[in-house]
C-alpha cells in the first residue's frame, strides 16, 4: 500500500466507570486508515464500533474515558499529532474535528438542529473551517449540497431538515461532515436507517465522494453486504477487541478467526434457497461489564480449547497485518 | 383453503385544510390491496418505508378500521370479515390472530414473571390453571427455552431470549394466523439466525400461517413461501418466493433486489436502474406510481394505471410491459 496513512489508532482504550464496576468497552486497538480507501469495521452491539469512532473525534460522552492508547493523526509525519494527548475542548482540536476528520451520524438529525435551515447550518460549518465571506460560504454550502446529489440546492438552501426525505437528510448529513474539507471521514452506520434503494444511492455517493477526493474513509456496520460492497480492508471486532483483519476478498472466502466464520455463515442471504436455515452461534454476545476470560469469545466458540482459550488472551493483532487474534494461530 | 382473503382493501387518511378544515385531500396509505395465505402458509409483505405494510396488518388485527374492502377470515366455524366488523364482535376472534412484535423490550411486560407472560392470553380465554401450567411449560420447550425461565423477569433475558417469550405467548392459544411486523429487525446478526431458524422449524411443526411484514429481502427469502412487494399503497407484484427472486416481472422488483448489497465482494458494482425517491402516498403520481424511477417508462405508464393481472401461473403483477420486458433478478 503506497497510500499515505492518514491516522494510526494505537492499543487504544476506553473504560466506562458504572456503579456495578468497571466496563472495558475497548481494550487495545489498533488499526490504520489510508488516503483513498475504505475500512470497514463490523461487529455486533457492544463490540466497541461507535465507541472507536467517538474516541478518535474526543467526543466520548462520560462516564466513559479513554485510558490508554494513541491516535496519531498524519503519522509519521513532521506534524504527527496525538489526538489523546489533546485537550478535547480546545481550539486545535475543534479545528481538527469536522476540518481533519468529518463524522456522519446514522440518524442525520443527530448532527442537525430543527431550528435552523439547512443552508444555515452548513454555512455555520463552512465557516468555522474557513475564513470565507457569509456570501461565500452560502455559494459553497449550494455547491455541497449539489456535490452531495441534492437536486435543486438553490431552493433546498432555505429548507429546514424536517421538510426533507430520510435520504435527503442524509445527504445533507454528508454535506455538513464535508463543510470543513476533511480528508478523513468517520461514517457510523451511514445507511442504517434508510431503505434499501435509498441505502444504494448513498453508498453510491460516498464511493464516488471517496474517490475523487482520495478520502481515508472508516465505515462502521453491522451489514456484510455493507462491508462486501464498499470496503479494501475490514477489522472485525467483538467486545471491544479486533479479533481479525484482512483485505475484504480475503475475509470473505477465508476468513480466520471462528468468530468471523460463525458470523458470515449466519448472515441472511438475498441468495438463499427456499426455507434454508441458517448456521447460528450459540448463545448472545455477553454484555460488556460480564466479559468472558481469556478470549472473550471462547463460550460460544466451536474451536473453543479449553485450558487453552479460557486462560489467557490470544495475543493482539499487529497493526496492518491480515490475521486473527486466536490461539488457533498460535503454536500451542 | 385460504384462512384469509384480503380484497380491495383501502385505508385513506383526509388531509384538511384551510379555514374550515375541509377535506383538501387523502393520503391513500393502503389503495385497494388483494391477496390470500393459505393455511400453513407464510406470505412476506414487503417494501420500503411508507408504502403502506404495516397498515394493511394493523387493518387485519383491526388496530385500524379500513375504509373500504373485506378481509375474509376463516375463523374456524365460518368464515368472518375482519374489515366491517364491530370492535366488540371482534374480540371472541382476538384469539385467533397473534402477533409477534419488532422489538421485543418494549412488547414484554417487565414487572410480569415470563410464566405469566406467557400464560395471560390462555387466562383471558378462561383455560384453567392446571393447564396453562402445563401448557407455559410446552410453549417455553417449544421456543427452546429452559423451564426455569417462567420465575424469572423479562430483564433476565437478551434479545433473542426476549423474542423467544413473544413468539410463545402468540403461540398459546394455537392462533389460526401470526401477524409478524419485523420480528428480527431489532436483533444482531447472530441472534437474528436463530430466530429465523425457530420461526423455520415452528412453520414445520405447526404448519403456522403468517403473515410476515419485512422491509429486509434476504430474511424474507429464507422464511416465506409467497412474496407480496408493496409501492405506494399497491401491491405490484406477488410470486412464489424463489421465482420472485431469480425473475423478478415488475420493475421496482428488480430494482429493490438490485439495491440489497449482497455479502460477496465479488458481487459489487451491480448498478441500480432505477432513480429518485418514493412517491408521497399523499400525492402519489398518474398512471403508474412507480413511472418517474422506472428505466422502462412508456408514455401510457404515466396515464394509466395498471391493474394486477396474472402473467404466469401464480405471478401476478401490475406493469404494462410486464410481458415484454426482460428483468435481471438474483440468482
Amino acid at each position: 500500500m503506497a497510500e499515505r496513512t492518514s491516522l494510526a489508532v494505537r492499543d487504544l482504550a476506553v473504560h466506562f466507570e458504572m456503579e456495578q464496576g468497571t466496563v472495558r468497552a475497548l481494550e487495545g486497538v489498533s488499526f490504520d486508515l489510508h488516503a483513498g480507501r475504505t475500512l470497514g469495521i463490523v461487529g455486533e452491539s457492544g463490540c466497541g464500533k461507535s465507541v472507536t469512532a467517538r474516541s478518535i473525534l474526543r467526543i466520548l460522552d462520560r462516564p466513559g474515558r479513554i485510558v490508554g492508547g494513541r491516535i496519531l493523526l498524519d503519522p509519521g509525519a513532521p506534524g504527527e499529532t496525538d489526538l489523546i494527548a489533546m485537550n478535547a475542548e480546545s481550539e486545535r482540536m475543534r479545528g481538527i474535528r469536522g476540518g481533519r476528520i468529518g463524522l456522519i451520524f446514522q440518524e442525520p438529525m443527530t448532527a442537525l438542529s430543527v431550528h435552523y435551515t439547512v443552508g444555515n447550518q452548513i454555512i455555520e460549518a463552512v465557516r468555522q473551517h474557513s475564513d470565507l465571506s457569509k456570501a461565500a460560504a452560502r455559494d459553497r454550502a449550494i455547491e455541497l449540497l449539489r456535490e452531495v446529489g441534492i437536486p435543486r440546492p438553490e431552493l433546498r438552501v432555505e429548507a429546514y431538515p424536517f421538510q426533507l426525505s430520510g435520504g435527503l437528510r442524509q445527504r445533507v448529513g454528508i454535506a455538513m461532515a464535508l463543510a470543513g474539507d476533511p480528508d478523513i471521514l468517520i461514517a457510523d452506520e451511514p445507511t442504517t436507517a434508510l431503505d434499501v434503494t435509498t441505502q444504494a444511492q448513498v453508498l453510491d455517493l460516498l464511493r464516488r465522494l471517496q474517490q475523487e477526493k482520495g478520502i481515508a474513509l472508516m465505515l462502521i456496520t453491522h451489514d456484510m453486504g455493507v462491508i462486501a460492497e464498499m470496503c479494501d480492508e475490514v477489522a472485525v471486532m467483538y467486545l471491544g477487541r479486533v479479533v481479525e483483519y484482512a483485505p475484504v476478498l480475503e475475509l470473505f472466502t477465508t476468513p480466520r478467526h471462528p468468530y468471523t466464520r460463525a458470523l458470515l455463515r449466519a448472515v441472511p442471504s438475498i441468495l438463499a434457497t427456499p426455507r434454508q436455515r441458517l448456521a447460528t452461534i450459540g448463545g448472545a454476545v455477553p454484555h460488556p461489564g460480564a466479559r468472558p476470560a481469556g478470549c472473550a469469545f471462547h463460550p460460544r466458540c466451536a474451536d473453543f480449547m479449553p485450558g487453552r482459550c479460557d486462560v489467557g488472551a490470544p495475543p493482539p493483532l499487529a497493526p496492518g497485518h491480515a490475521g486473527a487474534s486466536c490461539f488457533l494461530e498460535v503454536p500451542a | 383453503m385460504n384462512v384469509l382473503e384480503v380484497d380491495d382493501l383501502k385505508k385513506h387518511y383526509p388531509i384538511h385544510g384551510g379555514m374550515l378544515r375541509r377535506e383538501v385531500g387523502r393520503v391513500r396509505a393502503v389503495d385497494g390491496v388483494s391477496f390470500s395465505i393459505a393455511a400453513g402458509e407464510t406470505l412476506a409483505l414487503v417494501g420500503e418505508s411508507g408504502c403502506g405494510k404495516t397498515t394493511v396488518s394493523r387493518c387485519i388485527l383491526r388496530a385500524l378500521t379500513p375504509t373500504s374492502g373485506a378481509i375474509r377470515f376463516d375463523a374456524g366455524d365460518g368464515t368472518v370479515d375482519l374489515a366491517t366488523m364491530p370492535k366488540r364482535a371482534m374480540r371472541p376472534l382476538r384469539r385467533h390472530i397473534q402477533m409477534i412484535f419488532q422489538d421485543p423490550y418494549s412488547s414484554l411486560n417487565p414487572r410480569m414473571m415470563v410464566g405469566d407472560i406467557i400464560a395471560e392470553p390462555l387466562k383471558v380465554n378462561g383455560v384453567p390453571a392446571a393447564e396453562r401450567n402445563a401448557r407455559v411449560l410446552e410453549l417455553l420447550d417449544l421456543v427452546q427455552m429452559p423451564a426455569v425461565a417462567r420465575t424469572r423477569f423479562p430483564h433476565a433475558f437478551s434479545g433473542g431470549q426476549r423474542q423467544r417469550i413473544g413468539i410463545a405467548r402468540a403461540l398459546a392459544l394455537n392462533p389460526r394466523l401470526v401477524v409478524a411486523d419485523e420480528p428480527v429487525s431489532a436483533l444482531d446478526v447472530s441472534v437474528q439466525a436463530q430466530i429465523i431458524n425457530l420461526l423455520l422449524d415452528l412453520q414445520d411443526r405447526l404448519k403456522l400461517s403468517m403473515l410476515f411484514v419485512a422491509h429486509d429481502l434476504s430474511v424474507v427469502r429464507h422464511v416465506s413461501d409467497r412474496v407480496a412487494v408493496m409501492y405506494v399503497g399497491r401491491i405490484v407484484e406477488i410470486a412464489p418466493t424463489d421465482e420472485l427472486y431469480r425473475s423478478p416481472r415488475h420493475p421496482y422488483t428488480e430494482t429493490l433486489l438490485a439495491a440489497v448489497p449482497a455479502p460477496d465482494p465479488l458481487r459489487r458494482g451491480r448498478q441500480m436502474k432505477a432513480s429518485g425517491e418514493v412517491a408521497d402516498p399523499a400525492k402519489p403520481p398518474p398512471g403508474c406510481a412507480f413511472h418517474p424511477r422506472c428505466p422502462y417508462v412508456q408514455d401510457r405508464c404515466r396515464t394509466d394505471r395498471p391493474e394486477l393481472a396474472e402473467v404466469a401461473p401464480g405471478r401476478w403483477t401490475s406493469c404494462h410491459r410486464a410481458r415484454e420486458i426482460e428483468l435481471a433478478g438474483v440468482a
